[in-house]
Formats: structure tokens, C-alpha cells, sequence
């Protein structure tokens, strides 16, 4: 009856997206059960996503240190080799990435490509710094004795990084690869108001050899999770970038609350308790890789 | 403790009603046991595990586990040092926090025990030693014995055997049953006190519950103190519902006798969620007379840690991570 596969074809059911965490290489609801709505750039509504909980960061956490032993002992050049597919995985996403980011955002088409463009060619520029660090900031030090002197840089651990809140993807790819092209592993809180380009790119790291719990992305209230992050104990240094113009933040608390392990701590950009987000189009410099690294010296007796 | 003041075949051929303790008696008795639900009781110990405890509760639970550790390294790659340092771990599980409890033992392979106990010196933590030719437990009776007196000669005060699982299998119930009772025999010290004896049924092996019922039975009816689940080599080993069975055992035991019998899950259990799971099942199957180390342990090594991260994040409001307790791992060196 034609009639009736006509109807039945119209009437096809949405197969509706379930935005979820990313953790530990799977893709898990919140521990809590919670989810907010996610508006877009005029406050239409968007998209329901996970509300994250400081469980969630724990479990996070946990995920990514067992991840960071293979992922730090990696080669340097397979790490560029793996982080160079994730661009090129990016890539294929483009026009998914393009309409997130023109949602989230609220920008003409036209700029949410330029900016997709940005983010998908500063992955690949991290991608190539992984095998040139040690060249970079190590060196064979001058001493007065007979014995080779060698620094190199190491990556510090576990790293817990606070998204930008405004730039969902060129932000967020700002801070995530350089974190984790040095070898570090990361917890990431995304954007709290733009969190869909955050869970794409974690559909992409997760078809792109990229281990499971290298990268760990919370969506969620960013004032409910931070000083979770922040005052962990299995976390080694924190990047609080996304500290800046978010709802109940106050990043001097936060970094008050990593001293208590010695946590690295990168402020953000501005003056006093005045942080801003900065402009995150600028050519960056090695200053996020360094950030995360620490030198380790090896002395070791010349002669025969 | 001092010597069983019943002779177990006496005992069992007064429960079973006959006048000499058969193969054939000891078989009719397991096989009229009840069977096990597997679909109930696997939903039952699902249930349980789904408890919300928090708090104050959590609090107690985390010590109460702690204190019932039997704290274990079973490796061939054992070295005095390591036991010595896991003995050092049970004096002071947390040096960051003296009100941390102790566990209730450490176990070891035989010849490790008077290491141990050296290094426990007179604190109240017990030394216990898995012997009978331990994991397998292929070995002959006289090898079995000797291996027996010698932990407890050099100063075991419990005592882990296995049972031969290829003999229960294969029926017959009455070699295990003998196998048991001579080892409890062998476990009185020459003063006359006795070593407390932990019977491995090795569930895992046991392939269905109505097995884990009629083993669980067959251990407490030789003379076991108490039941424990696995040798933690064979996988899967202490599970949730294989706990429970054997709790139902020892409550049902103590309705027919009058005697408590402890149980001992061991090996996989890693997390203080989990060993929670273990104690609320504790409490709502056996009952709360057995939430004490006396009747109560688990077998394990690396749970402890977790259990100590637990309690540092109620102390210090922040979760805590592996740099603030003892790596445990075995050297790579």
C-alpha cells in the first residue's frame, strides 16, 4: 500500500543525540543522572547535555593516571603521529564542528569555519612540537668535572584543565594539545555554556588512536566541579584558563586549593582578580608546553 | 584457643544420624541440602550491593574493613623485605593518621612466617600462613602435614589450607572431609593451644553454587574456623553471591550446633565500594555477630590503599591520591 509507506516515511522518528562525558576512553552518562540545557548563541535551546559531578572528575582522574605511564613512555614521534591523526580526524568532522561552533558561539558561517580552520591547523602545530621539546629545552650541560651532564623535559603527570568559556573549540584545542602533546595526561572541564564542540572533539579523539583516559572531558557547572579538580591530590598542575568569565568562579580559591599538593598552576590572562579570556587567534608560543614539563638531569662519568 | 572440644567425626556422624561416617552418608547428607537459585540469589546480591552507605556509616564501614584485613602477599617473587615491610604497613597503615585501626593479620607463605612475626613483635596483629601445598593443593597427606606444623611451629596463629578440589568433584566427600579434619588435628600447638584453620574451598573452581552450599557444609562439618572463599590464583574469586551462599551457611551452622563459623572472602576485592558490598551482605544475611575481625576477613592487598585513600578524603575534604600511601607493587627490579 503506497499510501501507507509514504506516511511511514514521513513520519521517520528523530534519532536524537545523547551528548555524554568522556572518560577513561568511553563515553559514560554522569555518575549523578543530571543533564542541563545548552543554549545556543541567542538562548534558543540547543541541546541537553551531562551535567558532570565531582565523582565524575574522580573517576576522570583516575582514568587518566592510569593512562599517563604508556602515554608519557610513548616516543615522542608516535605522539606526533597519533595527534596528527586527530587532526586529520577533525578534519572529516568539519561541518559538524562548523555548526557547533556557530551555535554555540553565535557566529556567521563564514567566521565558525575560519575558526574550525584555526583549530584544526594549531592541532597540527602542537602535533609537531611533540619530537622537537627535548631538542628545544634539553641540552647537554656545560660542567666543571669529567661527566656528561644531560637535561631533558619530562612531562609532569596528571593535568587538570579549565576550558575556555568563550571559545569552545579553538580555545579548547589551545589548551588540550599542548597539555597532553608533551606526554601529560588531562581532565578537562569544557566550556560550561558551550560544551558541544568539546564532546565532538571527543568523538574524534576516540577514532584517532588516541589511548583511552589520555584526554577525560566533564561537561557541567564549572563552579560545582573546579575546586574538586583543583584540590586533588592525584593531580599534578592545572591550567585555569576557563576560570575566567565563568559564574562563581574565583580563581585566586582555586589556585589556594592546588598549593596544597604544590599543583603548577597557569593563571589566566589579565590583571589581579580581573582574568579575561585571552585572544586565542594569536600565533601561540611554547609558554602552555613549558608550563607542563619538568627537567630531569642525569649525570653521567665520562671515560673509558 | 584452645582444642576443639569435639571430635568432628563424632560430631558428624551424630548430625548425619549414622553410625559410621560413609562416603555414601556424607554424600545423601550434601546432596539434600537445598539448591541454590542462581537467578535469586545473583539478584540478591545485586540488591544489597546498591545500598547508599554515607557519612558516619562509611566512616565505620572504612575502619571496620580495615580492621578485617588478612593483609597477603602470596608471590613466588617474595623477599623477607617485602614481608617485613608489609608487617611495618600493618603496624602503621597510615603513619599521617594514628587513629588509622590496624588490619587483623598478615598473610604469607610458610616459610615467611617467622619473618612476619619478628617483625610484628607483640603487637595484636595475627600471622597467618597458607600451607597444604598451596594453591593447588596437589600434594600427599604426609607433604600436607609437615607443611601444616611447620607454619605453625615457626609461630603461625592461623593457619590458610586448600582443599583438594579434584577430590570434591569427583565425590568423594569423605577423603576432603578427612583431609580437613587431620589438618585441624595438626594445627594444635604443642602446648595444646590451636591455630586457628581457614578452609580454601577455591569457589572458582567449584563451578556451581549448589557446590559452594555442599563444600561450605563439608568444611564446617571437618572443623574448619572458618570458610574462605579462593587461593586469589583462580579467577573469578571472591564474588558478592558466592559470599552469600557461604554466609547462609555458617547462620544455618550456628541454628544446628550452636557454633560460629567466620568467613573469608579473598582475592578481587579492590575497592572500599566493593568491600562495603561485602559487609552489608555481612550484616543483612549472617547477621551483625559477624561484623567483628573475629569472624569476618577479607584476603587481600591492594584494597587496604584504597581503603586509606577513602579515609584520607573524609579527613581532609579533598580527594587524595597514590603519592600518600606505601606503593605495594613488586619491585621491577
Amino acid at each position: 500500500m503506497p499510501t501507507n509507506q509514504r506516511t511511514a516515511a514521513d513520519a521517520r522518528v528523530d534519532v536524537r543525540k545523547t551528548y555524554k562525558l568522556y572518560i577513561g576512553g568511553k563515553f559514560p552518562r554522569s555518575e549523578s543522572g543530571r543533564s542541563y540545557e545548552v543554549l545556543d548563541g541567542r538562548g534558543r535551546f540547543l541541546a541537553n547535555a551531562s551535567q558532570g559531578s565531582r565523582k565524575d572528575a574522580r573517576d576522570a582522574v583516575v582514568a587518566a593516571r592510569a593512562a599517563f605511564p604508556k602515554w608519557a613512555g610513548a616516543t615522542a614521534y608516535n605522539r606526533g603521529q597519533v595527534l596528527y591523526r586527530v587532526a586529520e580526524v577533525m578534519e572529516g568532522r568539519r561541518a559538524q564542528f562548523v555548526a557547533e561552533v556557530r551555535a554555540s558561539e553565535g557566529l556567521t558561517e563564514r567566521r565558525a569555519e575560519t575558526v574550525v580552520n584555526a583549530a584544526i591547523d594549531r592541532w597540527v602545530w602542537y602535533a609537531g612540537w611533540t619530537d622537537k621539546l627535548a631538542q628545544v629545552l634539553g641540552g647537554l650541560n656545560p660542567v666543571a668535572g669529567p661527566y656528561f651532564d644531560i637535561s631533558a623535559p619530562e612531562p609532569t603527570g596528571v593535568v587538570g584543565v579549565l576550558a575556555p568559556q568563550r571559545s569552545s573549540l579553538l580555545g579548547l584545542v589551545s589548551v588540550v594539545a599542548p597539555v597532553i602533546a608533551s606526554g601529560n595526561t588531562a581532565v578537562v572541564l569544557t566550556s560550561e555554556l558551550r560544551p558541544l564542540p568539546a564532546i565532538t572533539l571527543s568523538e574524534a579523539l576516540a577514532t584517532s588512536d588516541v589511548p583511552g583516559g589520555v584526554v577525560n572531558l566533564i561537561t557541567g557547572r564549572t563552579a560545582e566541579v573546579a575546586p574538586w579538580i583543583a584540590s586533588h591530590r592525584d593531580v599534578n598542575a592545572i591550567d585555569l584558563a576557563g576560570a575566567a568569565k565563568a559564574e562563581g568562579v574565583v580563581w585566586g580559591d582555586l589556585e589556594l586549593a592546588a598549593a596544597e599538593n604544590l599543583k603548577r598552576v597557569v593563571r589566566p590572562a589579565g590583571e589581579g582578580t580581573d582574568a579575561v579570556e585571552p585572544d586565542w587567534t594569536r600565533t601561540p608560543d611554547m609558554a602552555r608546553m613549558t608550563a607542563f614539563l619538568e627537567t630531569k638531569t642525569v649525570w653521567h662519568p665520562k671515560g673509558r | 584457643m584452645s582444642a576443639p572440644s569435639v571430635d568432628p567425626t563424632a560430631r558428624a556422624r551424630d548430625l548425619l544420624g549414622v553410625s559410621r561416617l560413609t562416603n555414601a552418608a556424607l554424600t545423601s547428607w550434601l546432596h539434600g541440602l537445598p539448591g541454590v537459585d542462581q537467578v535469586g540469589c545473583e539478584g540478591r546480591a545485586a540488591g544489597l550491593g546498591t545500598r547508599s552507605i554515607k557519612t558516619t556509616s562509611k566512616a565505620w564501614a572504612i575502619d571496620t574493613a580495615i580492621s578485617m584485613i588478612d593483609l597477603t602477599t602470596l608471590e613466588g617473587a617474595d623477599t623477607k623485605g617485602k614481608v617485613r615491610g608489609l608487617a611495618a604497613k600493618s603496624l602503621h597503615p597510615d603513619p599521617t593518621d594514628p587513629s588509622t585501626p590496624s588490619p587483623a593479620a598478615v598473610c604469607v607463605y610458610g616459610d615467611m612466617v617467622a619473618t612476619a612475626r619478628e617483625a610484628l613483635g607483640d603487637a595484636p596483629i595475627n600471622v597467618a600462613a597458607v600451607a597444604t601445598a598451596f594453591p593447588s593443593g596437589r600434594a600427599s597427606m604426609p607433604v600436607k602435614l609437615a607443611d601444616t606444623r611447620d607454619a605453625i611451629a615457626a609461630g603461625a596463629d592461623e593457619i590458610d589450607m586448600v582443599i583438594d578440589r579434584g577430590a570434591f568433584l569427583s565425590g568423594d566427600y569423605l577423603g576432603v572431609f578427612r583431609e580437613i579434619a587431620q589438618v585441624s588435628e595438626a594445627c594444635v600447638r604443642e602446648d595444646g593451644t590451636r591455630a586457628r584453620l581457614k578452609v580454601i574451598m577455591e569457589t572458582g573452581e567449584l563451578v556451581t553454587y549448589d557446590n559452594v552450599r555442599r563444600a561450605s557444609w563439608l568444611s564446617m562439618l571437618a572443623g574448619g574456623d572458618f570458610i574462605k572463599t579462593s587461593t586469589g590464583k583462580v579467577s573469578p574469586a571472591a564474588t558478592l553471591p558466592v559470599t552469600l551462599i557461604m554466609l547462609e551457611a555458617v547462620r544455618d551452622w550456628r541454628d544446628l550446633t550452636g557454633e560460629m563459623v567466620g568467613v573469608k572472602p579473598a582475592g578481587g576485592i579492590r575497592t572500599s565500594k566493593d568491600a562495603i558490598k561485602f559487609l552489608v551482605t555481612v550484616s543483612e544475611i549472617a547477621g551483625d555477630d559477624w561484623l567483628d575481625p573475629f569472624w569476618f576477613r577479607f584476603g587481600a592487598s591492594s584494597l587496604l590503599n584504597d581503603l586509606l585513600l577513602q579515609r584520607q578524603r573524609m579527613r581532609i575534604g579533598a580527594y587524595s591520591g597514590a603519592d600518600y600511601v606505601t606503593d605495594d607493587s613488586p619491585s621491577l627490579y
